[in-house]
């Protein structure tokens, strides 16, 4: 589904991606982890085409498609989706405008009407439900004066209504509750299916503990320097980063 | 890197910039005393309007052209345009008799004359090069009273309202502009609402400028007697054109006691090219009077439209508890600039007033709002409120505010907040990750940022607002 090879990425002359290599097949969730700094949001960016970044060398495939070749909105409606770090305010903007003209836009991409107004209402209501969403948020303008936490899990909600084949979810489970921090899991569970793929970003094993990997990586100065599965996490959160980066460094 | 997305984004034409083949009664061009005349002889009318004219011309001789505005104005030659021009044909009595090419103008600009707007309950007052053309429901207000036609049919039918409140708002000493348009006005609209009277349609006009050379003179004059209502909408495209047009419009409110004036205009007048060659210079003065007690008086515009704007839609609260608003939303771009703003007069005891400004400037466009808020020693615990938001679109744009307060008397609470911003990377890539593609979610963006007035306006006038806000910003970026 996803396969990245050799990516290079900077930022005004810096590099920061230094020969990603990474395969993500469908149904797989993959974990990555590392220090702050090490680049985990900077590869999200590349993959969703934020123009902020300038890939110097590498590939990105996407279901066979060039993904470096496309703008980023045209990824997103290819089926990638990205939960925002740092999701941002738009005021004004009301989360039903917003969330019509996302879905609205991509079935253009694909050639398919508009969404009527009473599908996409009861889309609105299923998918609430799932991630157990509040209305009064939905009722908002997109995270104008959300809290750090509702604004994370606005994310899963729109990635409930967009049921993208690769979500990337970058600390979605900073900033949240336990009860959100669960409530948010589950969301990701069942959203789950055999043809999608999830990218999760965290520093903490607590998430890994709902949304079980079934690769866990670790990025370090722009490169993944290790990569394992499940109990490479608990080792981390036991052990932290000196020893991997000891290894780096011999 | 986000400035070259928005650069591409706001380099969109004009939509709207066609021209409709009708035959026009053009006089020459220049003014003076004889074309006054000739204008006043056209129209048919008594001697006191001629007189009136007369007068505004006299003094308007001794006038220079002001300003103070924020604005950079080409020297204008008010001897090289025409005063006056009329669609030849008589005036239809049916649809069946509308020119059809000014049909298909009216078509092509979504302006559903004879469909939407009639089965929606609007009456539609369309004015095309200064003479109306079509009345739509007249008699069903007349059987309340409701005055609604064409300033000249007012000034031929109403001779008495005409008189008695015709500058009484905007005296033609007023200003440069508000005198040359008592000279030369050419036509407009006249709206009577009889004590009571709550009118049950939001009034509508159209206004066009389709002749090259000539000049726009439209006077607007609006009373609504004691404990009357009325929503009066007013909404102008114009054709595409090269020569710059001058339009100097005026219009009057006046509201009784208890009466309730809620003025709307979509502004979309040609704005010139994207190098600034043409587009319309629009020197408007509106002022509405809350004359009774507990009067209330609304503006919302929504400019987008015009080389140059200038333009102060303005309250003199002279009622005791009497209230206004001004909602705005005025958008810039290419080379187009605009000096928009109120000016809240204070005169009645607890008399409120609310500001809401909302400027977005894109290319190399300057855009500046100017108000005045006046307490007068009078006017006892009166209020104000000014809210004034700038949006820039890349950093070639200016974004100015020139706040005036007077206060002169201490039990006055005046309040003025500001704000500017700029759309950001993230929110534009935001949009872009969840699909929507940089023009739309420019689209999206200024929509939101302008939706508090927006939400002001009629329904069906919203939803062309919106559609007119996202196309003059809208480019060519896929
Ligand atoms: N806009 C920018 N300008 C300059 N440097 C940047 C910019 N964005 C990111 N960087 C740098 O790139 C490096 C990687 O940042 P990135 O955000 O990808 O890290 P991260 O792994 O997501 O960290 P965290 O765990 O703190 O979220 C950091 O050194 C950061 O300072
Ligand atoms: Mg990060």
């Amino acid at each position: 589904m996803l396969v990245i090879k050799n990516l290079h990425a900077s930022i005004n002359g810096k590099e920061i991606l230094k020969g990603i290599n990474l395969t993500v097949n469908p149904g797989e969730i993959h974990a990555i982890m590392g220090p702050n700094g090490s680049g985990k949001s900077t590869l999200s960016s590349v993959i969703t085409g934020n123009p902020f970044f300038e890939v110097t060398q590498g590939s990105i495939e996407f279901n066979g498609k060039d993904l470096l070749e496309l703008a980023p909105e045209e990824r997103a409606n290819e089926g990638v989706f990205l939960s925002f770090q740092y999701p941002v305010e738009i005021p004004g903007v009301s989360m039903v405008n917003f969330m019509r003209a996302a879905i609205n836009e991509k079935r253009k991409y694909l050639n398919e009407p508009a969404i009527s107004a009473s599908d996409f209402l009861r889309l609105m209501r299923e998918k609430k439900e799932l991630v157990e969403m509040d209305s009064k948020l939905t009722n908002r303008a997109v995270n104008e004066g959300f809290s750090g936490g509702e604004k994370k899990k606005n994310e899963i909600f729109q990635m409930a209504m967009l049921e993208p084949k690769l979500a990337i979810l970058d600390e979605t489970d900073s900033g949240l509750d336990i009860d959100a921090l669960r409530i948010v899991a589950n969301g990701v569970n069942k959203l789950k299916t055999p043809d999608n793929a999830t990218i999760v970003i965290t520093h903490y094993q607590r998430l890994l503990d709902y949304i079980t990997p079934d690769f866990v990586h670790v990025l370090y100065d722009g490169n993944i320097v290790k990569s394992g599965t499940k109990e490479l996490a608990l080792e981390l959160e036991a052990r932290g980063y000196d020893w991997i980066k000891q290894e780096v460094e011999a | 890197m986000s400035d070259a997305i928005i650069h591409e984004v706001t380099q969109n034409e004009y939509k709207y910039g066609f021209t409709t083949d009708i035959e026009t009664d053009v006089i020459p061009v220049g003014l003076n005393e004889e074309v006054v005349r000739i204008i006043s002889a056209k129209k048919n009318e008594p001697e006191w309007m001629l007189d009136f004219r007369l007068k505004a011309y006299r003094h308007w001789t001794t006038l220079t052209m002001p300003t103070w505005a924020h604005l950079t104005i080409p020297e204008f030659d008010y001897q090289s345009i025409s005063y006056f021009a009329a669609p030849r044909k008589n005036a239809p009595k049916s649809l069946d008799e509308v020119d059809p090419e000014l049909l298909k103008t009216f078509n092509r600009l979504g302006i559903p004359l004879e469909e939407q707007k009639a089965l929606s309950g609007i009456a539609v007052d369309a004015v095309m090069d200064s003479v109306s053309v079509k009345t739509t429901f007249k008699e069903t207000l007349a059987e309340m009273g409701i005055i609604f036609c064409s300033f000249s049919e007012a000034v031929e039918h109403h001779p008495d309202l005409v008189k008695k409140y015709m500058a009484s708002v905007v005296p033609y000493t007023d200003n440069f502009f508000a005198a040359l348009n008592s000279a030369v006005f050419s036509d407009g609209s006249f709206v009577y609402i009889p004590k009571g009277v709550r009118c049950p349609m939001e009034l509508s006009t159209y206004f066009r400028i389709n002749a090259i050379n000539t000049g726009q003179f439209e006077r607007t004059l609006i009373v609504a007697d004691d404990d009357s209502y009325v929503s009066y909408l007013e909404g102008c495209t114009a054709p595409q054109r090269d020569e710059n047009q001058l339009h100097a419009a005026i219009v009057e409110i006046i509201a009784m006691k208890n009466a309730n004036v809620k003025y709307s205009t979509v502004q979309n007048w040609y704005p010139g090219d994207k190098d600034g060659k043409g587009g319309i210079y629009n020197f408007v003065t509106k002022r509405g009077i809350c004359k009774g007690d507990n009067s209330h008086i609304s503006w919302t515009q929504v400019e987008t439209g015009s080389a140059i704007t200038w333009k102060y839609p303005s309250c003199v609260l002279q009622g005791d508890n009497s209230s206004a608003e001004f909602y705005s939303v005025a958008v810039t771009n290419h080379h187009q600039q605009a000096d928009t703003g109120t000016k809240m007069i204070h005169l009645g005891k607890n008399t409120r007033s609310h500001i809401l400004s909302k400027g977005i400037s894109a290319g190399v466009s300057q855009n500046s709002y100017r108000g005045l808020v006046r307490i007068s020693a009078k006017a006892e615990n009166a209020r104000n409120f000014s809210q004034c938001d700038s949006l820039l679109l890349g950093d070639k744009c200016g974004a100015h505010t020139f706040p005036y307060m007077e206060v002169n008397n201490e039990s006055a609470i005046v309040e003025h907040e500001a704000t500017t911003s700029k759309i950001s990377e993230d929110q534009l890539f935001y949009c872009n990750q969840r699909g929507i593609g940089t023009e739309d979610a420019v689209g999206l963006i200024v929509n939101g940022y302008a939706k508090e007035v927006v939400d002001q306006l009629p329904m069906e006038f919203a939803v062309e607002a919106q559609k007119l806000l996202q196309i003059t910003l809208e480019g060519s970026v896929g």
